[in-house]
């Protein structure tokens, strides 16, 4: 294949890389800028969110537009109340202590793993992408869906900003996130809000693995490499801040279908791996993060 | 026999008296705590119920003979785990019906590998140390066979894997290892380069999964259409754990005339789909291992580009229309219906082109230890040599997957191939190689090395 096509083909798949990176990744900083609690359970939200979107749209049977549109209610909404019961029931009882909430979280993700691998089983079962139309490009074939994917994660992205920046909700997590005790003091219900933000970042999570599913498969071990590059993101994009999470989720995204589609899948880990340790030695805060005070 | 029988009774008879006396002393005023009887009862339940401890070390002659399986319930390997799994009970079922081996039931112990190679090596040294298993067996993904094949030649415990892959008679593994049921990819993919050649194409494309079972592929399908005068031009290899294909197909160039895929795991099926969004209908030749749709149906939405492609089935899964008696035997016998799927459940699709390996090795085993007058551990190295004197298998209810030719210094077994064609959602064979075809010269003697 020519270099332009090639390139063109590696942009697409890199894009739809990022956008679903960005959607996963925005509520994994979420949960740390507000709550500053490192969420390792942050990849099994995801699988879960896959895993409820096939048993939603087999369930239905329906058709496959129709099917996909209820999984992309129900199953962030499901995976909201496990993860907003889960934060009540052991998040709270170690208040948050840092260390604590990184065991407490590597205990959560054995817990759903293992959960879906004894009810769901380890096969890995597709979801019917809602509509199937596939673009012919004069050198190669695509997925239209993959385009939608592109499309639907921009529209989710500028949802969580509009939400955070323009609603008296966001604006109690902003709050919250600034000065937790002083937000208290002006009687913002800091515990709520908690909840809340662990609860959406985990929907946040199903929402990217719902986009995913029909065009990977769901699969109880699916959560390890969102969970990664999550990490990934967030860090390089400076931990609790958006615009950053945003940013990073693009340039690793991006990097990483290029990287893939010219060189090898391996090297493009490695080489965001590295992005990682050159931003921790010389830029900890991370792109867009504020220096600790 | 009846000694150590009694032994068992007399202690699950001391474990069971406590329990009579439980009543009376929670009563109260005796010294000892309903807290201590119950550990001491549970202690001494642990101790009967320890697989292994009551050892039948005398070979019993009606004690099970007992079949460690290493199986994949879990990991990548799960859809070929369950219905390895299938086959397996189906087998053992019948053997146990005609009266076991040398008149002793067949016990199965099933471990969980996990897939993984380091889980692999445990679970056969619980089988030799713990269970006291008197073989393992089953395993398929070439690298937990690779991880776990150098622990069973140390614990001397026969490993019969059913793996396909070369390492067997490479001479790499040991001479506790053999391979009787199934053909590996060297003399499958020898078998089939010139049907490849003569029909599809010259310049071969290969698609592979990068472990050594597709190294395999990529290794001996390049000596081989390299002496049909063919070649391979470009070769990706994708890990095995890939989730995202699409982005590996633009490396296919554009002269390619025949694209030969193999692809394991949990992504197949994606990887198929992608490979018919990428091309659509202006598709080269396509050859493929049907290991890329092993459990997956051939009539799934996104496969339609299949129509006119062609398959290796090792056992051709939909019913043919020469279907032989034993391939309609063992159908019923597995519970698999003539679209290669379970009869209690259409959408739950079999790895039929390679679990009939399980069934086979099974009744070689059988074969073996009859031939040995095998007694229990201690016949191990007997039973060893009884395998390796084999040669012709003849197809029938032991071998419904056909005749196999049993090569004892290699420890590989040699059969025919099957080349299906996809028409509409049917696979239709087209072509069986003889058991020729597939033969190569011995690369090992196994039978110089000590037992």
């Amino acid at each position: 294949m020519d270099f332009g096509p090639f390139f063109l083909l590696a942009a697409m798949e890199g894009a739809v890389g990022a956008a679903v990176l960005a959607v996963t990744a925005l509520g994994l900083s979420l949960v740390f800028g507000v709550m500053r609690v490192v969420n390792v359970a942050h990849g099994e939200f995801y699988m879960l969110g896959a895993v409820i979107a096939w048993w939603v749209t087999s369930l239905l049977g329906v058709h496959p537009a129709l099917g996909f549109l209820a999984a992309l209610i129900v199953s962030p909404l499901i995976v909201g109340a496990i993860a907003g019961a889960a934060e009540r029931l052991v998040l709270t009882r170690i208040h948050y202590d840092p260390e604590a909430t990184i065991v407490a979280t590597i205990g959560m993700l054995y817990i759903i793993q293992q959960a879906v691998l004894m009810t769901y089983g380890p096969d890995a079962r597709p979801v019917q992408p809602p509509f199937d139309f596939r673009i012919q490009l004069p050198w190669f074939g695509y997925s239209g869906y993959k385009l939608f994917v592109i499309l639907a994660a921009a529209l989710l992205m500028l949802a969580v900003w509009w939400g955070l920046t323009r609603t008296r909700v966001g604006l109690m997590m902003r709050a919250t996130q600034f000065d937790r005790e002083t937000a208290r003091a002006f009687a913002i219900p800091v515990d709520t809000v908690y909840g809340g933000v662990f609860a959406v970042g985990a929907m946040l999570a199903a929402l990217g693995a719902v986009l995913v599913t029909p065009i990977q498969q769901a699969h109880y071990l699916m959560g390890h490499d969102p969970l990664l590059l999550s990490f990934i993101v967030v860090i390089i994009g400076g931990l609790g801040s958006l615009r950053g999470t945003v940013l990073a989720a693009v340039i690793i995204g991006m990097s990483d279908g290029i990287i893939s589609v010219f060189f090898s899948p391996t090297l493009a880990k490695i080489i965001a791996t590295l992005a990682v340790a050159f931003v921790l030695v010389w830029r900890p805060q991370g792109l867009f993060g504020e220096r600790p005070a | 026999m009846a000694e150590t029988r009694d032994r068992r009774d007399k202690r699950t008879a001391a474990a069971g008296t406590p329990r009579g006396k439980k009543p009376a002393k929670t009563g109260g005023a005796g010294g000892l705590s309903r807290r201590g009887v119950l550990a001491g009862l549970g202690g001494a339940a642990a101790l009967t119920a320890a697989p292994g401890f009551v050892r039948y070390s005398q070979a019993q002659s009606s004690a099970p003979i007992k079949i460690g399986f290493q199986v994949h319930r879990t990991g990548i390997g799960a859809a070929y785990g369950r219905w390895y799994d299938r086959t397996t009970q189906a087998a053992v079922k019948l053997i146990n019906e005609a009266g076991g081996i040398n008149g002793r039931p067949v016990e199965i112990v099933a471990e969980d590998d996990g897939t993984d190679p380091k889980r692999g090596s445990e679970v056969v040294e619980k089988f030799a140390t713990q269970h006291g298993c008197d073989i393992a067996f089953g395993t398929l993904f070439s690298h937990v066979v690779i991880g776990s094949a150098p622990r069973a030649g140390e614990l001397k415990i026969p490993y019969f894997v059913v793996s396909e892959g070369h390492h067997v008679a490479s001479g790499m593994l040991n001479r506790y290892t053999l391979q009787p049921g199934i053909t590996d990819v060297k003399s499958q993919v020898i078998a089939m380069a010139p049907w490849i050649s003569q029909n599809l194409g010259k310049k071969v494309t290969m698609i592979f999964p990068d472990f050594a079972f597709g190294h395999n592929h990529r290794d001996f399908f390049t000596e081989a259409i390299a002496a049909q005068g063919g070649e391979v031009i470009e070769r990706i290899a994708i890990p095995p754990t890939e989730s995202n294909f699409f982005k590996y197909f633009p490396r296919i160039p554009r002269e390619t005339e025949v694209l030969y895929h193999v692809m394991v795991g949990p992504g197949v099926l994606t990887f198929v789909k992608e490979m018919g969004e990428f091309y659509g209908s202006n598709r080269p030749e396509i050859f493929g291992f049907i290991d890329s749709l092993e459990a997956v149906a051939i009539d799934n939405p996104g496969l339609e580009f299949l129509d006119g492609t062609y398959f290796w089935e090792g056992m051709p899964r939909h019913a043919q229309a020469d279907q032989t008696a034993y391939d309609k035997f063992y159908r019923e016998a597995v519970g698999v219906n003539a679209r290669g799927a379970s009869v209690d459940d259409p959408k739950d699709i079999s790895t039929y082109a390679h679990m009939f390996g399980c069934w086979e090795t099974l009744y070689i085993v059988k074969k073996g230890m009859e031939a040995c007058d095998y007694k229990g551990p201690e016949s191990r190295a007997a039973l060893i040599e009884a395998v390796e004197a084999m040669s012709d298998m003849p197809a029938g209810m032991a071998h419904p997957q056909g005749a196999k030719l049993f090569n004892g210094k290699t420890h590989q077994v040699f059969g025919h191939q099957h080349i299906s064609a996809v028409r509409g959602s049917d696979l239709v064979t087209v072509h069986t190689t003889s058991i020729e075809d597939g033969l190569y010269p011995d690369e090992v003697d196994y039978t110089t090395q000590s037992l």
